[in-house]
């Protein structure tokens, strides 16, 4: 830690994991839910777990992309943050407004629509966090050094929240805005935050050559952005939008594997070329994995249904559930957990620790992740058949399909293990470690 | 990477690109919002009713077990296409009575079977919810689901 104000990031990665803990832990209610379906169903129904468990998934997401920010910034513009008080108020309104959202939703105040149920005064909440935060960057980075890494992210912090606040009466109008939140932050801004993210530890960790990196970053960046944009098509076939979108989407989002296949071979031909030997290696098993789960959580399991003629028959079924774990969990889950295992040891100013625990918890998640894809696309493939092409009643078909449930909740279980092991060996340090850390040999250039 | 592509080309490549893109995507849009507007959803007015169905879907935060137009939870059933599943797309007053029985039967207790909540709703908006499905029902959504069961 070169820069003192760079502490506010342990705050934010602390708060991040606890709201991980509520995430996978509602997760988990949710997927035991669908194996005995009348656990809790008067006193916490499904609906208002499912609700914790997305809304605690993006805000812990946005607290570890935020506090990575608070990282990253001093060290790339070579000064120190514009405000350490209004890092700290940011993440009290943040963290005040997630525990309300989810104490209202426990009493029965939510409403609107998915993944913004949030009630008024939390959206506001939120807006006024992020005004806050692209502010004190904003100060930072003009004082200071622009680097690719600053511009990229400070790009991807675009305020597309606004759009939660645009709620026509008009379902298909409605529908076609909400996406502007949704598919535009995760299929596009948020992309080029992991980018930013995934380029600043890989020069930290490998130690190649800073135009190198950022080359890589901007060719990465604008491929995303190319195909993101129009790729929001591939979610306007069927909510009542003009026909002209199911061409327009199949092409555009085919091509959103490619900035994912390019971070994938970015990641792996840095550490190639890399000459430095890290002492944190969980850190570089993290960034290593996010890449590759995201190329094909993100990547390959989005292709599987994004062509029109497919998805007519897949769309809104265990095929969109199956893409949306492995992709989410690759692209942003594994990539925060990348960003905190590389901070952790440097914010508590001490050699790498707990790296063992760490890589455990690793393989644990991601195999319990991709376990749980498997068995979820098995399901959607039955269904989509049954449902969609025999035409089969809804719940009829679902009860054939307890069995992938049953297995999918096995692989929650896994997850959840290997959720609460990371973040042990993220707070808890061992008195004595099980391996040496490696030596940290620095090579000139960086 | 090749050695014409130097840093300020591939940056240069990625703002003015992304320009465009942003641009094509504005004009689309446009687009699609008359498109919305004066086609697909035109077949039946968004009355007073209709619009207190959509706060009542949303208030009770209906699509974290439901979807519409195969958007949501995948819980429970579509129910974008419900009216028709249940043959009353054009008979308003039937579908306030099937919608109206449905929700009174809530929750089952079938023991093993998913369970849907008791909402207590009023009758107002038991009507106004049955009138906005039906006016979800009429959009056209390029024959989307591909049959009745949703």
């Amino acid at each position: 830690m070169k820069y003192q104000s760079q502490k506010v990031a342990y705050a934010y990665f602390v708060c991040a994991m606890a709201l991980f803990g509520i995430q996978v832990l509602g997760g988990l209610l949710a997927g035991w839910i669908y194996v005995s379906p009348n656990f809790l169903s008067e006193l916490l129904p499904f609906n208002i777990i499912r609700m914790i468990h997305t809304n605690a998934l993006i805000v812990w997401l946005l607290l570890g992309f935020f506090g990575a920010a608070y990282f990253l910034v001093p060290e790339e513009s070579e000064r120190e943050l514009y405000s350490v008080k209004l890092a700290y108020l940011q993440l009290t309104i943040l963290m005040v407004g997630t525990l309300g959202a989810v104490g209202s939703y426990l009493v029965g105040i939510h409403g609107g629509r998915e993944f913004l149920e949030q009630p008024l005064w939390v959206k506001f909440g939120i807006l006024v966090a992020a005004l806050i935060f692209l502010f004190n960057i904003s100060m930072t980075v003009l004082a200071g050094k622009k680097t690719a890494i600053t511009n990229v992210l400070l790009m991807g912090l675009w305020l597309l929240w606004i759009f939660a606040f645009i709620n026509p009466e008009n379902l298909s109008l409605d529908k076609m805005y909400w996406w502007f939140v949704v598919h535009l932050w995760v299929e596009a801004t948020w992309e080029l935050v992991m980018a930013a993210i995934l380029a600043f530890l890989l020069l930290k960790l490998t130690g190649v050559d800073r135009e190198v990196v950022e080359k890589w970053l901007y060719v990465i960046v604008a491929t995303a952005l190319f195909s993101g944009i129009l790729g929001t098509g591939h979610h306007f076939y069927w909510i009542g939008l003009p026909g002209y979108w199911q061409w327009i989407g199949s092409i555009f989002s085919t091509f959103e594997v490619v900035p994912f296949f390019l971070m994938m071979s970015f990641a792996f031909v840095m550490v190639w070329k890399g000459k430095r030997n890290h002492p944190n290696k969980a850190a570089l098993l993290w960034s290593l994995g996010s890449s590759t789960v995201a190329f094909f959580g993100a990547g390959v399991w989005g292709f599987l249904h994004t062509l029109h003629g497919v998805n007519f028959y897949s769309h809104g079924t265990q095929i969109t559930a199956a893409h949306g774990h492995l992709s989410f969990y690759g692209a942003y889950v594994a990539l925060n957990l990348a960003i905190f295992s590389y901070a952790m040891p440097l914010l508590r100013e001490r050699q790498p620790y707990n790296q063992v625990l760490n890589m455990v918890s690793f393989w644990l998640m991601t195999g319990g992740m991709a376990f749980m894809t498997f068995v979820l696309t098995f399901a959607g493939t039955i269904q989509t058949h049954m449902q969609r092409v025999v035409g089969d009643y809804y719940m009829d078909v679902q009860d054939s399909l307890s069995i992938f449930y049953m297995m999918r909740f096995g692989a929650g279980i896994a997850v959840v293990v290997g959720a609460i092991l990371f973040i042990y060996s993220q707070l808890v340090i061992r008195k004595r470690e099980i391996i040496e850390p490696g030596p940290n040999v620095t090579v000139a250039g960086e | 990477m090749a050695e014409f592509l130097t840093k300020s080309r591939a940056r240069n490549v990625f703002y003015g690109g992304s320009i465009f893109f942003v641009v094509v995507f504005i004009a689309l849009t446009v687009n699609s919002h008359k498109y919305v507007v004066q086609t697909s959803t035109a077949g039946m007015p968004l009355s007073e009713e209709v619009v207190l169905g959509k706060r009542v879907w949303e208030r009770h935060s209906c699509i974290n077990c439901h979807t519409l137009h195969g958007e949501g939870a995948y819980f429970a059933p579509e129910v974008g296409n419900v009216m028709t599943r249940w043959g009353v797309q054009d008979d308003p007053e039937g579908a306030f009575e099937i919608l109206q029985g449905w929700m009174d039967a809530q929750p089952s207790r079938i023991e093993g079977r998913r369970q849907m909540p008791q909402f207590n709703l009023t009758d107002d908006e038991v009507r106004g919810l049955a009138e906005f499905l039906r006016w979800a029902d009429q959009t056209d959504t390029q024959g989307w689901p591909p049959n009745d069961a949703g």
